[in-house]
């Protein structure tokens, strides 16, 4: 219980897909003009975050890894492809499923949902997670069941709507401020996320 | 056709500095940052990234009459996937310290939104030596703009290049000078300024050659 908490806690703030890892980064220069769509689009992201990150480990240690399908054989070098192909198939599914059962949702995603597929977070989650299958058990960042793989994938998701929200209601606020011609639009976030950056620095000693 | 027209050149030489994919069309952004804290692994990352583009707009560019529409991003992903899976295999192999400098952004190549743009924008309705030349382009336009933050970065983060000192261990503080490394440049933050202050020169001059 611990273990799951110290994990959570860390991937919201410590290992935060933005901040840390630049994870996502397309999408999230692009959708956060405002804090409702930045919204949708986090909670999109965790949604499936939380869908493929424990499919991918159960792929990880049951298909891929070492001498699980046959004795001595290693068949991790297949992840990237079948990784990206669970992804591209979950995002589709939960396409599907969200316009069959509640089409409000639907309607608020919008053109989100596919584009989630070739997001780097959702990528970046489960290379992350094969990496720390590795790890020594001890280490707050091990995964060592489908219950870490789970708590993992919700905290890095709400660290990245985190991320997007916060930045998206700066930026709001940004329109009315008188910023250099060729620093406005891009550069000027460029250089507010990196400051957001550093002030989220100040979590990396935490240890629960 | 020539090997060379004005068009060829076009798709070659745009992407450095007009288009570039980071400064101008901000694509591949994430890999651009995460990797760039020393010169070695952005220049690997960079040549990487070339190969990938140059050669998954060949392969699409040459399957792009037989791909039925609808499945077309599917097998994008399933050739780009390939190409990256062989990469990553070749770097493990004679590059290996590097490979793990880069951990999973190798990996994340395939999701980089340089390649998809490419392979949609421009392999899909393009010859195959044409895309190739524009993969080449849009490959080395990524690549400088890594190159010029890693180069900052490592100068001014660890005073080497390369791996290599630089700025002479006689100048710094424990040794009796006055320099010190800036330890800020070696964190994610800086990257992301950095990137800013590329993007803010970047558009300024292309604003004044106009």
């Amino acid at each position: 219980m611990e273990h799951l908490f110290s994990l959570f806690v860390r991937s919201i703030f410590v290992d935060n897909m933005i901040f840390a890892f630049f994870l996502g980064m397309c999408s999230y220069l692009a959708v956060s003009k405002t804090v409702k769509t930045a919204l949708g689009l986090g909670v999109a992201v965790t949604f499936v975050l939380m869908i493929t990150v424990p499919v991918d480990y159960l792929l990880q240690t049951r298909v891929l890894g070492p001498d699980c399908l046959v004795e001595g054989v290693d068949l991790s070098f297949l992840s990237f492809i079948l990784f990206i192909a669970v992804i591209a198939g979950i995002v589709q599914l939960v396409e599907m499923i969200v316009e069959r059962f509640s089409p409000s949702l639907y309607a608020a995603l919008g053109i989100f949902l596919p584009l989630i597929a070739v997001n780097c977070a959702i990528m970046g989650a489960s290379l992350f997670m094969q990496q720390r299958i590795g790890m020594e058990p001890g280490s707050s960042q091990f995964i060592g069941n489908v219950g870490d793989a789970l708590v993992y994938a919700l905290g890095s998701g709400i660290g990245w709507l985190l991320a997007i929200v916060a930045l998206a209601a700066i930026r709001e606020k940004m329109a009315y401020t008188d910023v250099p011609k060729p620093l406005q639009g891009l550069g000027i976030t460029f250089i507010t996320v990196g400051l957001m950056a550093m002030a989220f620095m100040c979590f990396s000693g935490l240890n629960i | 056709m020539s090997l060379f027209s004005k068009e060829n050149r076009e798709a070659l030489i745009g992407p450095l500095h007009l288009n570039n994919p980071v400064t101008v069309q901000v694509l591949g952004i994430c890999s651009a940052l995460a990797v760039t804290s020393q010169l070695e692994p952005a220049i690997v990352m960079g040549l990487s990234v070339t190969v990938i583009t140059a050669f998954a707009n060949v392969i699409i560019s040459l399957l792009r009459k037989t791909v039925p529409n609808r499945i077309r991003i599917i097998v994008q992903l399933v050739v780009v996937a390939t190409l990256v899976t062989l990469v990553s295999q070749v770097l493990k192999a004679y590059a290996y310290d590097v490979s793990v400098q880069l951990s999973v952004y190798v990996g994340l190549i395939i999701t980089n939104c340089i390649l998809m743009g490419r392979l949609e924008a421009f392999a899909m309705m393009n010859g195959p030596w044409e895309s190739f030349l524009d993969g080449v382009g849009s490959g080395l336009g990524y690549a400088w703009v890594l190159v010029a933050v890693g180069f900052v970065r490592e100068l001014l983060g660890s005073g080497t290049l390369l791996g290599l000192r630089v700025i002479p261990e006689s100048i710094y503080a424990e040794n009796g000078g006055f320099y010190v490394n800036n330890g800020m440049m070696t964190m994610p933050a800086m990257a992301l300024i950095l990137c800013g202050c590329l993007i803010w020169a970047s558009r300024a001059l292309t604003k004044e050659q106009k």
